[in-house]
């Protein structure tokens, strides 16, 4: 029984990891009141950029600071549409997506059939041998540590530091935090551009760990799903962990069912991470008091002083 | 020199229609960086991808022929952006559409009656509109966010089609390649024009067009969804319903998805493939973006974004630029577009200089 | 000769001297010339739209001038932001709050204040003790009320230890008693050297509290004066230019038949900060206004809604209209039994702003014939637009304005004129003249006395006292989503109402009511 539980558990923790860091990112940026629905688009653009780097330097470290720049490059155009020049950030967003899509189908066209040795497990030593836990949590490649020291340093950040209270203030009422003397824009933009950071690491992580390799379309949607789960998580970093571990595990549970031999359509069992987010998105926002109490109150609204 | 945006009280009447030929002058002038740093002569590129589509008949008509459903799909969408109902599911929808229409033709394969085509034209409609109900119901009584779910349903709606056509629905005779059986000639749209591919289904989006500026312009049921988009707040004191609005938009947006789906199936298609739309339904988002959600803009638009799609298609055959070049110009116009909306609605200032402390006291 | 004076007149703490700002539309400050000594209480005078806020903001760092000179303690200075003003010692309590509702009072203010949160918290015990402003450090601010928030607002403002204090209209959300230990704050503070700046519009409260005042009239300064020595009908001519005009009281109304009821109607909130209703009663009748009393955040807004039709409630038989249970009905099945509506929010609820004047007509009027076979007769919306500019004494370019290009005063004559062209049966009016300069004020006024002669059941929600007792037939309150009985205007007085918006009144449960939002 362990030997069909233990892969799959450390399966779905690898699976959910591109989720954690595209989702926290998100988080982040919408805490200060900034909604950027590009992120499908930013991953592929970090995906691309960290595999090229990856193939040309040899260097998977360098490969993941380059995804990691490559989102923020994304984001950075992003903001300055959406929050300098005041663009309606759903229609942004979405050009973001777009456009990240074509372009890293564009850069990556000399790199489809190139191949890459991707970043191997790292063992921490001693807890690696835990039953169980050990193989699961402390037997992964070192991208998924670091998800999940980001969780910790998210979590510590907004909720103990005065720069975290500062951009939950943001979020809640940039009109205020701007009479009160602060740099609304400024503050945006930074969040902004950590969400792309991350959403570029998660898209590394596809890319030069998790299936070494660059196809279009590398992403398959984890970007929106990246999204639900912000909302999923009423925009708290722990919850983050456990939606993404949701679906890591429903993820993994493809394989699992066909390895099984069950008679179920292939398509069926690829769409189940889509239907899941469908069910977990309404079982979350049919509770709309919880929604308007958790949500930042300036959630995607453009913020001008002195308007 | 400082500058900074004013307000505008109302916005600029030149810039609602200077914007998007500003938006497309800047994404040329993009796309002439782009051929540069792909190593092509930008001269011959901007040939291939923006004249050659439009010179000869045959070209025309396959212009006509991918403008339509981008058209047809802005049309329905425009309307429910203008609620802010934002449907990013048509591509889904279209292929629901697909579907429907699919099999009322394999359905009735072989009865060549009048009523086959109108059949299938309705089946599509309602094939896109019954996928647009789920998010609309999933809105409407749970909250959840319309954006994610449409979004979702594209992809399942991607699924299923490839499980139908591997499997149910798959051409018997057809070797096992995944595909449906060859539509009969009762079952697709009459050619319109001889010698092209251009057909009779090019006059839904015409039809539409007409509809929805009545719709829009005129019809109070337009004026309700108008309201609910700019001021919900206003929309309930008024006593507009917002279920209502919402229904209407996503179904709306369906249909015209769902119409699509099936001009591409009983026409340039003629059977059901894999891939049934090379991205209509979110290009058809820029559509409407870059006629600025009005009808006859989303016409222009359209025809703008046809252009580009076939200038990639000619592009990747006479200049080996790969083909995904058009999705990275269908994002630069729609950047270009959101920035210079801009000038809409603010124009820029210089800062006057900080106040000066005046030794005097008067100025 | 050359001696120097013992009593040298001292350095003022503000000096303005010529301050100038125009904006595209409007001249808000012309020359203006102010001082404030230390230890001084200075009051800006002046009605709505004279420039107040503006000469506040300037003064605060929130707005540069556009011309003029600003000296500090004999200083010239630049204030160029927020938080340049507090480095130089002066704070602001802004007439609309800026707090953050889901933050604890200690964390809103440590995000203005420097310093630790844990130390911060003794800091504001004690300051808190020190002036006579009672808060809990912990308490999230959306479980405040306002009085309450205004006093985090102010602690913040002391933390950092201002010479001058700025108070823009600050008893506009305040009870009569509330008033009196904010003046007792102000008075403390003046007393330890620290000057306060105290907008207002209030006369008898700046007579009351201020050592000096400075007029404002469309942007200049009018007068300045010590306002224990003016008469009240002297200061208001230097605030409009000519006496106050005469308020037309109503003649006592004879009871009829009743138009709008209210039965037992009890509600939840449906927002997470928002006021359950509790076992209301009211009855208003042709011909009457009824006032309800009571600052903002007693239920008063959950109360419209449900009048209006945007809530349903249960029984129907809790709203009656006409005569008939109407608890079920929308607001456009209400309108069709002639309720009309005027609310508070006038841009993004009573109209949509980027849309025109005859556009925005649809929103109520539809069922004046601008309707056919669902199509929208733009001739008619055009026409209605027009009339209503006419009669309203509307300053516009015409029906194809956008409402947001309007002055909030003329927004709401136009607002008010929509609802009113419709010959309503039952009117419901909330805060029908706040923010808005005398003319608009005595006029708008005026038509709600017109309207009640001719018959129709008019209900009032105001803040303001003297508007309630100035046309109301009979006055109710509201506190903590209970109403009080109504009583008859020239029954009760100012302070009996102020007593009772403090939640004693006669079938309430006596101090605070359970649950709610209660507000003093």
């Amino acid at each position: 029984m362990t030997d069909l539980v233990v892969p799959l558990l450390a399966g779905t923790v690898a699976a959910a990891t591109p989720l954690v860091f595209a989702a926290l990112g998100e988080l982040v940026t919408e805490k200060s009141g900034v909604l950027n629905l590009g992120v499908e688009g930013m991953m592929l653009l970090g995906a691309i950029a960290s595999f090229a780097a990856a193939t040309t330097s040899g260097s998977l470290l360098l490969g993941v600071v380059c995804g990691a720049l490559a989102g923020a490059a994304a984001a950075t155009l992003f903001a300055v549409l959406a929050l300098t020049l005041l663009a309606n950030q759903v229609a942004t967003g979405l050009a973001l997506t777009i456009f990240g899509t074509g372009l890293s189908a564009l850069l990556g066209q000399g790199y489809v059939s190139l191949t890459l040795k991707g970043m191997h497990a790292l063992a921490l030593p001693m807890l690696h041998r835990l039953p169980v836990v050990g193989p699961v949590l402390f037997d992964q490649n070192p991208l998924v540590y670091l998800s999940l020291l980001t969780i910790g340093a998210v979590h510590w950040f907004l909720y103990r530091t005065k720069a975290g209270l500062i951009l939950r203030a943001v979020g809640e009422s940039p009109e205020s935090a701007h009479a009160v003397g602060f740099r609304v824009i400024r503050i945006r933009y930074l969040a902004t551009l950590f969400g792309g950071a991350l959403a570029g690491v998660a898209g590394a992580y596809l890319a030069v760990a998790y299936t070494p390799m660059w196809v279009e379309q590398l992403t398959a949607g984890r970007g929106w799903i990246a999204l639900a789960l912000v909302v999923f998580a009423t925009w708290r970093p722990s919850r983050v962990l456990l939606g993404a571990y949701l679906f890591g595990g429903v993820t993994i549970l493809q394989f699992h069912v066909q390895a099984l031999g069950l008679a179920v359509p292939s398509q069926l069992l690829s769409a189940l991470p889509y239907l899941a987010t469908i069910a977990v998105l309404v079982v979350i926002s049919r509770n709309y008091q919880v929604i308007r109490a958790n949500a930042p109150a300036s959630l995607g609204k453009p913020f001008h002083p002195g308007d | 020199m400082r500058l900074r945006l004013e307000s505008r009280s109302e916005p600029s009447r030149a810039m609602l229609v200077a914007s998007p030929l500003l938006a497309g002058g800047m994404t040329l002038g993009a796309g002439f960086l782009l051929f540069l740093v792909l190593g092509q002569r930008p001269g011959a590129a901007f040939q291939s991808f923006f004249v050659a589509p439009a010179s000869s008949r045959n070209s025309l008509a396959e212009l006509l022929l991918k403008a339509a459903p981008l058209i047809l799909i802005a049309q329905g969408l425009a309307i429910g952006f203008r609620a802010n109902v934002w449907n990013i599911g048509a591509e889904g929808q279209l292929t629901l559409g697909a579907i429907a229409a699919s099999a009322v033709a394999i359905r009735f394969d072989g009865v060549g009656a009048g009523w086959l085509l109108p059949a299938m034209v309705a089946a599509g409609a309602l094939g896109g509109m019954a996928w647009a109900a789920i998010p609309a119901w999933l809105r409407t009584r749970f909250h959840a966010s319309e954006i994610l779910v449409t979004l979702m349903l594209t992809y399942v709606a991607t699924l299923a089609l490839s499980y139908l056509v591997y499997g149910p629905m798959r051409d018997p005779q057809g070797l096992n390649f995944p595909q449906s059986i060859l539509f009969s000639q009762a079952a697709l749209f009459p050619n319109l024009v001889a010698g092209t591919r251009l057909n009779v289904s090019v006059f839904l989006p015409v039809i539409a067009t007409a509809a929805a500026w009545l719709f829009v312009a005129k019809s109070f049921a337009g004026y309700q969804m108008l309201v609910g988009g700019l001021a919900p707040l206003a929309a309930r004191y008024a006593g507009f319903s917002e279920t209502r609005s919402v229904w209407l938009a996503l179904l709306i947006g369906g249909a015209t998805a769902g119409l699509a789906g099936v001009g591409e199936v009983a026409g340039p298609l003629g059977q059901l493939l894999p891939t049934v739309s090379p991205g209509y339904g979110f290009a058809a988002i820029i559509v409407a973006f870059v006629g600025r959600l009005h009808p006859l803009g989303i016409v222009l638009a359209g025809l703008l974004m046809s252009l580009l799609y076939l200038g990639g298609e000619t592009a990747q055959i006479t200049l080996q630029v790969p083909y995904a070049v058009t999705g990275v110009f269908q994002g630069m116009l729609l950047f270009c577009l959101l920035g210079s909306d801009l000038f809409v609605f603010y124009r820029v200032r210089s800062a006057r200089g900080r106040r000066r402390p005046r030794v005097d006291g008067r100025p | 000769m050359g001696e120097i004076s013992a009593h040298a007149t001292p350095v003022p703490r503000l000096a303005l001297r010529g301050i100038t700002k125009v904006y595209p539309s409007v001249v808000a400050n012309d020359g203006i010339d102010l001082d404030v000594a230390p230890g001084e209480i200075h009051a800006v005078l002046g009605e709505n739209g004279a420039g107040k806020s503006t000469l506040m903001k300037i003064i605060y760092g929130v707005v540069a001038a556009d011309s003029g000179e600003v000296r500090w303690d004999g200083e010239p200075v630049t204030v160029g932001s927020p938080s340049e003003a507090r480095t130089l010692g002066i704070g602001m309590v802004f007439q609309h709050f800026s707090l953050f509702e889901t933050l604890t009072v200690a964390e809103n203010i440590s995000l203005a204040v420097p310093g630790a949160l844990r130390e911060l918290s003794a800091r504001i015990a004690e300051v808190s003790e020190r002036y006579g402003l009672p808060v809990d450090p912990r308490r999230p601010v959306h479980a405040l009320s306002v009085g309450e928030r205004q006093r985090v607002e102010i602690i913040r403002c002391l933390l950092q230890t201002p010479k001058l204090l700025i108070m823009d209209e600050p008893t506009s959300v305040l009870a009569p008693q509330a008033v009196e230990k904010l003046f007792a704050t102000l008075r403390h503070l003046a007393a330890e050297g620290c000057s306060v700046l105290y907008i207002s519009h209030k006369l008898e409260e700046i007579q009351i509290l201020c050592h000096k005042a400075t007029v404002l009239r469309a942007g200049r300064v009018t007068g300045e004066i010590d306002p224990r020595r003016e008469s009240a009908a002297n200061l208001a001519r230097l605030m409009i230019g000519r006496d106050l005009p005469a308020a037309a009281h109503p003649s006592p109304a004879v009871e009829r038949e009743e138009l709008l009821g209210v039965i037992d109607l009890s509600l939840a909130a449906d927002d997470p900060f928002g006021t359950p209703l509790r076992n209301l009663s009211l009855s208003v009748h042709r011909g009457e206004i009824v006032g309800i009393a009571g600052v903002s955040g007693n239920g008063q807004k959950e109360f419209m809604t449900v009048l209006s039709g945007e809530r349903l409630v249960e029984p129907f038989e809790a709203v009656r209209l006409c005569g008939a249970p109407a608890g079920h009905l929308g607001p456009r099945a209400r309108r069709a039994r002639g309720l009309a509506f005027v609310p508070e929010e006038r841009l993004g609820r009573g109209a949509v702003p980027p849309v025109t004047l005859a556009e925005n007509a649809l929103l109520t009027a539809a069922h004046l014939d601008m309707i056919r076979s669902g199509f929208v007769r733009i001739d008619q919306t055009r026409a209605f637009a027009e009339r209503c500019i006419r009669e309203f004494d509307v300053r516009t370019s015409g029906p194809d304005a956008t409402a947001r290009s309007l002055s909030g005063g003329n927004l709401q004559k136009y607002l008010v004129g929509r609802e009113l062209l419709q010959q309503p049966k039952v009117l419901l009016v909330s805060q029908p003249t706040w923010g808005l300069d005398v003319g608009a004020t005595t006029f708008i006024r005026q038509r709600l006395v017109e309207m009640r002669n001719a018959g129709t059941a008019i209900l009032v929600v105001s803040e303001e006292i003297e508007e309630l007792f100035e046309i109301c037939d009979r006055i109710a309150v509201m506190f903590g989503g209970r109403l009080s009985p109504a009583v008859r205007a020239q029954e009760t007085s100012v302070a009996e109402i102020g007593v009772w918006m403090t939640g004693l009144f006669p079938g309430s449960r006596a101090g605070v009511a359970s649950g709610g939002l209660p507000c003093a």
